[in-house]
């Protein structure tokens, strides 16, 4: 049974005065126990609002979540806001993409770190404190013992985020949600903070939703990907095989405009036409087909389902980059 | 012999910190280029990366003068650049122009596009032609000539982005310096700003001086490319020398950290961590910058600041005492311990240290 199921996720954002934007439309997946599953996307593609829906995190108001998120064959989205903050931290962990405005800038580390094993553990301050200093240890922090006393403004962005991680690891959560967590960070530091992501899923057997929009985190990071175009999910696959063979012309054209370190570069980038936009000529045809160079009128005039591909993923197009034969 | 457009001499731009309430007393500088040589042949990309902090962007404002260099020479087309005041000044910075990285915050949102890039013409007395020219610099950067009237907020990211290359290209530059052209742009959005630049430079024979973080956009525009760690130029390459053959430890540790979109590239690769964080430029390590969080450092490293030097025939430029020694894999890489770095002050930097895995290949 997985860990995290969601099925058929949908998000309309509904504000007096304006149309409903649906930033979430129909996104299902699956994580396993131990898994590290990713999903990708550019600015705008709902990967976001998908994990803070999760979460339980978006304002009640003005939002129309519907959908399910069973976690351990529990719906969370039916459950009421005082019990679901029993599983936020305990169970499911977050990190976020800005580590300075996820920590409170007037508390010291320490309490910061101390207060989820007093919620969820039911530790003394004292026993808490002790236990923090262990975790800090634990995310490569030097000195931690000193550094129970320090103020967010204090530490340097890589530390930071290492300070986050400890407090989403504190309670040994099943699943940790990571919202882009290395972009704000230089390459270097974001090369440590991915293998320490990486070292601390693999010895605790804790599963990773990784959000990215960067293909090169997913590469080495993720066991399956899902590539997220305007709200839906438009591809799913292992890895190698989504690397390898992108089958949506979406994935097949990301893969291809961005510059490789490791390949000759050549003259031309290829480059997809247009931009992301929010009025689709059409109601129900896909909404990658005003950029896309395979469209056919199959893509225009109904919907396009996400089917299973024979290789385990999922593939929501009508006219896919196809698979190259072997001779 | 190349002809070379522009050139910097040891140029170095620090700013004073301030403190004391009563007296503006200088308790200290920032380092933010502390002795940058390089030279850029006309019609190139010169590409410059560095981390947050290593003064890249600095530098580029510096050569344009926007903030006011502390010392050092800047030549254009044989133009000492820096003994220009006043209306002199002001009329050269006709020939070079810049791009900023976010395009949202460097255009008006209360100007239209026409009112934009007329700015421009006026404040140098070309507004005769000025129609023509507007519509001959949106037709080159691939806007339609009904942007005229818009305004910023009527865009999208990467048509802002051309709305601000094309400012730059309206008083027909011969320089631009673009810092972080395409870091604020969605990736597929990436593909087209390069593209562009691409373009522009073959068909107006552009001098580029591009700043960036990404590693892999640099390298696929540029001719050559400088790495700046801390104020200074590490390494300086053509790039696919620097790529080929890195020869500072720091350029090696960044090639190795950026990820790349292939697992099975990935899953063999072997990274190279740096420990700790990137020093404070108010209070730079003694002798080699890098010497903190280098694998290879030495003794000679803390007593001696290495200078940019050639390497060999390849004209690849290298600042560390040790390039040849780390090249042949005489000397072995050893453990570092990463020191704490404060972001904000400069003292109390915490002695005791955590020792993190050596995880280096072999040169």
């Amino acid at each position: 049974m997985p860990l995290l199921d969601v099925r058929d996720l949908s998000v309309v954002f509904n504000r007096r005065g304006t149309k409903p934007v649906t930033a979430v439309d129909g996104v299902s997946f699956t994580v396993e126990p131990g898994q590290t599953v990713g999903l990708v996307g550019e600015s705008g593609c709902g990967k976001s609002v998908t994990s803070l829906a999760i979460m339980g995190l978006l304002p009640r108001r003005g939002n129309k979540v519907t959908g399910e998120v069973r976690f351990d064959d529990t719906d969370l989205l039916k459950l009421r806001p005082q019990d679901l903050r029993d599983w936020r931290g305990r169970d499911i962990g977050m990190i976020f993409q800005d580590p300075l405005s996820s920590l409170n800038p007037v508390l010291p580390l320490g309490i910061q770190v101390a207060e989820v094993l007093e919620r969820h553990q039911g530790r003394t301050r004292q026993a808490a404190l002790r236990e923090a200093r262990g975790l800090l240890d634990a995310v490569g922090i030097p000195d931690p013992q000193r550094r129970l006393k320090d103020y967010p403004h204090q530490l340097s962005g890589g530390m930071r985020q290492r300070a986050l991680i400890a407090i989403a690891l504190a309670c040994k959560p099943r699943l940790l949600i990571a919202d882009e967590p290395t972009t704000a960070l230089d390459v270097t530091i974001q090369a440590q903070i991915l293998t320490l992501l990486k070292e601390l899923v693999d010895d605790s057997g804790t599963a990773l939703v990784m959000i990215t929009h960067d293909l090169g985190v997913v590469a080495g990071l993720c066991d399956t990907v899902n590539v997220l175009y305007a709200g839906k999910v438009v591809e799913r696959a292992y890895r190698h095989h989504l690397f390898a063979e992108p089958r949506h012309p979406y994935t097949d054209g990301l893969l291809q405009s961005v510059p490789r370190l490791d390949v000759d570069r050549g003259r031309r980038l290829h480059q997809i036409r247009g931009s992301v936009s929010d009025n689709i000529p059409w109601p129900e045809g896909c909404a990658f087909a005003p950029r896309c160079d395979r469209v056919i009128d199959d893509c225009i005039g109904s919907v396009v389902p996400l089917e299973p591909t024979f290789r385990g993923g999922a593939l929501r197009c009508a006219n896919p980059v196809p698979l190259e034969v072997p001779a | 012999m190349t002809d070379t457009l522009v050139s910097l001499d040891n140029l170095k731009v620090h700013f004073p910190i301030k403190s004391g309430l009563l007296f503006d007393r200088t308790v200290g500088h920032v380092y933010a280029v502390d002795g940058v040589s390089l030279s850029i042949a006309r019609g190139q990309t010169y590409g410059l990366v560095g981390e947050s902090g290593c003064g890249k962007s600095t530098l580029g404002r510096g050569l344009l003068r926007l903030v006011e260099p502390t010392a050092g020479g800047i030549t254009f087309d044989g133009t000492d650049v820096r003994a220009l005041s006043g209306e002199r000044l002001r009329q050269f910075r006709r020939r070079m122009q810049m791009v900023f990285q976010d395009p949202m915050s460097s255009l008006d949102p209360r100007q239209s596009v026409e009112s934009l890039l007329v700015e421009g013409l006026k404040a140098h007395g070309l507004q005769a032609d000025a129609s023509a020219r507007l519509r001959s610099t949106l037709d080159s950067v691939g806007l339609p000539v009904s942007a005229l009237n818009k305004y910023p907020h009527e865009f999208s990211g990467g048509q802002r982005q051309r709305i601000g290359i094309a400012r730059a290209l309206v008083l027909g530059p011969e320089l631009i310096v673009a810092d972080e052209p395409v870091s604020a742009l969605d990736v597929s959005i990436q593909a087209q700003v390069v593209n562009l630049l691409d373009d522009l430079q073959e068909s107006l024979g552009l001098t580029y001086l591009v700043i960036a973080h990404d590693l892999a956009v640099i390298r696929h525009i540029s001719d050559t490319i400088g790495v700046m760690y801390l104020g200074a130029l590490v390494e300086e390459a053509g790039a696919d020398q620097l790529y080929d053959r890195p020869l500072h430890p720091y350029t090696r540790a960044l090639l190795s950290a950026v990820p790349i979109p292939d697992p099975q590239v990935e899953d063999q690769r072997e990274r190279m961590l740096l420990a700790g964080d990137l020093p404070s430029p108010a209070n730079p390590p003694s002798g080699c910058r890098f010497r903190t969080r280098c694998p290879w450092s030495q003794e000679r490293c803390a007593s001696s600041r290495p200078e940019l030097r050639v390497f060999d025939a390849s004209g690849q430029r290298v600042a560390c005492h040790y390039a040849e020694q780390i090249l042949s894999g005489e000397l072995r890489p050893h453990e570092v311990h990463a020191e704490l770095v404060r972001p904000d002050s400069d003292s109390d930097v915490a002695g005791e240290l955590i020792p993190t895995q050596p995880d280096l290949p072999t040169p």
